[in-house]
């Protein structure tokens, strides 16, 4: 076996890789024939609706459940007394056990909107109605939400994505500073706000529980959800066709999951749990606030001595999480001293985790808010900032970039936007009463590739069939994966079949970390490269491979690996009512080969509206005195709609990943990252007043 | 069987009629989902705010979680599985697909309804919330990707499709116009 990857081009057929192809379930997602998790009819289903815990705080004292059990078509109730009991170590091998998979098993409420029961009945209207009559008593508790830097709990954050940075003598080179920003930077709580809920259908079929599920990761669902309920993994099958997105929110095994396979052992009956909107606010996780001190320090010619980055983030007490504000600051720009500290409050809250761009999101709109604030103070454009301190190795980690292209981004999307001859001094454009100004921000984002496994055989006919537990969250996914393989095989486009969204199929990474199509792709590369070679000793067809990436992943030699992106806004504002309008946003792009132009720059696209919407407009709000989520839908939990979002130019630079068998970064999310801080520069350009906290409400911006 | 709670209905959907015995509660999106076969709407957040679940009735645009399936009685329902036409796809569909107007494809199906209503509505003459010129005068605003924007902002799309979807109904308007000519 090759410890080194070779690049893999198309063998005698036209390259499949690189071709702007259209979706492959694209027909049926406009004929409404995609199946998700909601859609599959089952024989004699039930529905399960879920109860809520309404305090934030205490422990039940009691559950009367007569009038649910009376009520016309109900099936049963579990709740803590009755649940099957749950394996208490499972949880993730980067931040260990996690209390939220624990659901139903004691009295103890943790957060406001926690699972305490569900109700089962024959239709969705009666579970429902079942619902709303069961009576649940809570002794209430005093809650603890009030975040904040200098919570009393506040310790150091999990250091499993790496130690904290300490390059340099940071206080020294601030000191020898010419030009010093020392600022606080907040990002509220944001949820990712899939368009479907999270959806699932659990069933026995003998001793296998099968389950179609709306989540990220059929293999690691699988895996957890037997570890959870103390199964073998051969006993339990995950699968779904399509899901309605994710952003983080279906990396793991769901409320819905576990909900429905307590309902279906216990009933002996198809469950269905689908989680109405609130309930997906309330019992899925949210992106944590964040309280962020960033502190440069510059020469006089703008050339930076001093690098420091504080972050604060919430958790809940039940389970860890890593929201790595400060990646960013060790990678993207040179400074004699880096300095970076990440740290949690434990508060009485719904666990956090993985939203789209986890860490880098807020991580970025803190630094690179900060950095525009250096630009203005040193007189000096905010590119050109970016364009002297370009590292020639990793800033902190000393270890050679694979393939830097931030420079490149920086120049072609200030080309593109049109940034040359921008005055940079503020409030200097009004047109009619609004107020006009431009920013800029930029980002690396961490690229690897996770191992996997796939299986290809080569059929008496003379196509292939490829099977991995891939999932395609609309990311485009399969469209990629089977552009890979015909590539990898050197065959053309029809002769690929290929089958994902299936635990059975064995272990493979999730749709996450921007990582699903470098580390899927990457074992079919590798099972392609197997299989051709099993096939030229010609055996009796069909002749299966199954080859799986570990070792070669892991024997990769330690280096820099990202992408990058530049990202250039023009707001309008209204400052006599606050309101904030993107007219433009560019972005220029890195992110290694692209496997499908179309949708990479529809994934790109899609994941700047997302930054739009950090920028102005997404906040969860939680009612101090009850500790309660009070903005639990969409009309007040608000995000871009299509009348909020301009045209949208956002493209790519050549970039090649040298470490990648095929070339390839992951675009899932650096999309989302470095707008927020453009708009924030652009909005200060536009009125002179920074915004140091998300989102730039009316109310932040507004001029008496 | 029908009791205090359950009725006995019919309902039109894409031009075939569906006798369906229901729960008097039942949105129409649920008979829809559960009685009738079409899973095609969508169930986005069941309070009329993501507009998923937007289908046609009577020809005009509705959500259909906000809607009682016994109140839909009468009425021709038209679901994004009715908008191809003799299994060709509609020119907007074929437009959202080469434009890639969509990504994980859940609101898609209210999307191509909401596009289909919206096209109708502007050739009917209505007037949105940005259309400049509302005079009797002016009975053919241009339909411009502001207006797009505008009319079909009653459908989130959490991927973030939006200059797709105003490219893929911008196109459509075209292929309309040149038919029509």
């Amino acid at each position: 076996m090759t410890t080194h990857p070779q690049v893999i081009d198309g063998l005698g057929a036209t390259p499949s890789i690189g071709s702007p192809r259209t979706r492959v379930e694209g027909e049926d997602k406009v004929s409404g024939k995609a199946r998700y998790a909601g859609d599959v009819q089952v024989e004699r289903l039930a529905h399960g609706a879920v109860v809520t815990a309404t305090v934030a705080r205490g422990r039940i004292s009691g559950i009367d459940d007569r009038a649910t059990l009376a009520s016309p078509g109900v099936i049963g109730v579990i709740d803590h007394r009755n649940a099957l009991r749950l394996n208490k170590e499972t949880g993730s091998p980067f931040f260990g056990p996690d209390g939220q998979l624990q659901l139903l098993q004691d009295d103890r409420v943790s957060h406001g909107g926690q699972p305490v029961a569900l109700v089962v009945a024959e239709t969705p209207e009666q579970a429902r109605a079942g619902a709303e009559l069961l009576r649940v008593s809570c002794v209430e508790e005093p809650h603890d939400i009030a975040f904040g830097p200098n919570h009393q709990a506040v310790r150091p954050a999990l250091t499993a994505f790496g130690p904290d940075a300490d390059k340099g003598d940071l206080e020294a080179e601030l000191a020898a500073s010419a030009v010093v920003v020392d600022e606080r930077y907040m990002t509220p709580a944001q949820h990712a706000c899939a368009m479907e809920p999270h959806t699932a259908t659990v069933w026995q079929e003998g001793v296998v529980l099968r389950a179609i599920d709306s989540n990220q990761a059929p293999y690691g669902v699988a895996a957890t959800l037997a570890t959870l309920f103390g199964k073998p993994l051969p006993e339990v099958r995950v699968q779904c066709e399509q899901v309605g997105g994710g952003f983080g929110s279906k990396t793991g095994v769901g409320p819905q999951l576990i909900l429905a396979t307590m309902a279906a052992v216990l009933l002996d009956r198809p469950v269905r749990v689908a989680l109405t909107r609130e309930e997906v606010f309330l019992t899925t996780s949210a992106r944590p606030r964040t309280d962020q001190r960033v502190r440069l320090g510059a020469d006089a010619g703008g050339r930076l001595r001093a690098i420091g980055h504080e972050a604060t983030f919430e958790i809940s007490g039940k389970a860890e999480f890593i929201e790595n504000c400060v990646e960013i600051a060790k990678t993207l720009y040179a400074a004699d001293a880096i300095r970076t500290r990440l740290s949690v409050v434990p508060l009485d809250i719904l666990p956090v985790a993985s939203v789209r761009a986890p860490g880098t999101a807020p991580g970025s709109f803190a630094l690179e808010s900060a950095m525009d604030e250096l630009a203005e103070r040193l007189e000096m454009d905010p590119l050109e900032l970016r364009r002297r301190n370009e590292p020639e190795t990793g800033p902190v980690s000393g270890l050679p970039f694979t393939s830097r292209r931030f420079q490149l981004c920086l120049t072609e999307g200030a080309r593109r936007f049109g940034w040359a001859g921008r005055d940079h001094r503020p409030r200097r454009t009004r047109q009619g009463r609004l107020l006009v100004g431009t920013g800029m921000a930029g980002t690396s984002f961490l690229t690897t590739a996770f191992p996997s496994s796939a299986t290809i055989t080569a059929e008496p006919d003379g196509t292939f069939t490829v099977a991995i537990a891939a999932i395609d969250i609309g990311t485009g996914a399969r469209t990629a994966l089977r552009a890979i393989a015909a590539d990898a095989l050197g065959v053309g486009w029809d002769s690929v079949h290929l089958k994902i969204g299936d635990s059975a199929i064995g272990p493979a990474w999730q749709s996450g970390g921007s990582l699903g199509t470098t580390s899927w792709g990457w074992a079919i590369v590798a099972a392609a490269r197997d299989l051709l070679a099993r096939l030229e000793s010609g055996p009796a067809l069909p002749v299966s491979v199954t080859s799986d990436t570990t070792e070669e992943i892991m024997s990769r030699p330690h280096r820099e690996r990202h992408s990058y992106s530049a990202v250039f806004a023009e707001v309008t504002v209204d400052p006599a009512t606050g309101e904030v309008r993107v007219r433009r946003l560019v972005g220029r792009f890195a992110v290694g080969r692209v496997v499908n132009p179309l949708m990479v720059r529809s994934q790109l696209t899609g994941g700047m509206v997302m930054g739009l919407s950090i920028a102005l407009q997404e906040e969860i709000v939680h009612d101090e005195a009850s500790g309660r989520h009070v903005n639990a839908d969409f009309a007040d939990y608000h995000f871009a709609a299509n009348a909020d979002v301009p045209f949208i130019d956002a493209d790519f630079v050549d970039d090649h990943e040298p470490d990648d068998p095929l070339g390839l970064k992951g675009p899932g999310e650096i999309g989302t990252v470095a707008v927020a801080a453009a708009i924030a520069n652009a909005v200060w350009h536009a009125t002179g007043k920074r915004q140091r906290e998300l989102p730039i409400r009316l109310d932040r911006v507004i001029e008496d | 069987m029908t009791d205090a709670t359950r009725g006995a209905i019919s309902l039109q959907v894409n031009g075939a009629e569906h006798r369906i015995d229901v729960d008097n509660r039942r949105t129409l999106l649920d008979a829809l989902r559960e009685d009738t076969g079409h899973t095609g709407p969508k169930k986005g957040c069941d309070f009329g705010q993501c507009g998923a679940c937007t289908i046609l009735v009577d020809g005009r645009r509705v959500v259909s979680c906000l809607t009682l399936a016994v109140a839909a009685q009468g009425s021709e329902i038209t679901t994004v599985e009715g908008l191809a036409e003799k299994d060709e796809l509609r020119p907007v569909q074929e437009a959202f697909v080469r434009l890639d107007g969509l990504q994980c494809g859940f609101c898609t199906p209210g999307q191509l309804c909401s596009a289909v209503g919206v096209l109708a509505e502007h050739a009917a003459g209505w007037p949105s919330a940005v259309t400049a010129d509302v005079s009797p005068d002016c009975p053919h605003p241009p339909l411009d990707a502001d207006e797009v924007r505008e009319r079909m902002s009653g459908n989130l799309c959490r991927c973030g499709a939006y200059p797709s979807i105003v490219r893929a109904v911008l196109d459509a308007a075209d292929e309309r116009a040149e038919v029509a000519r």
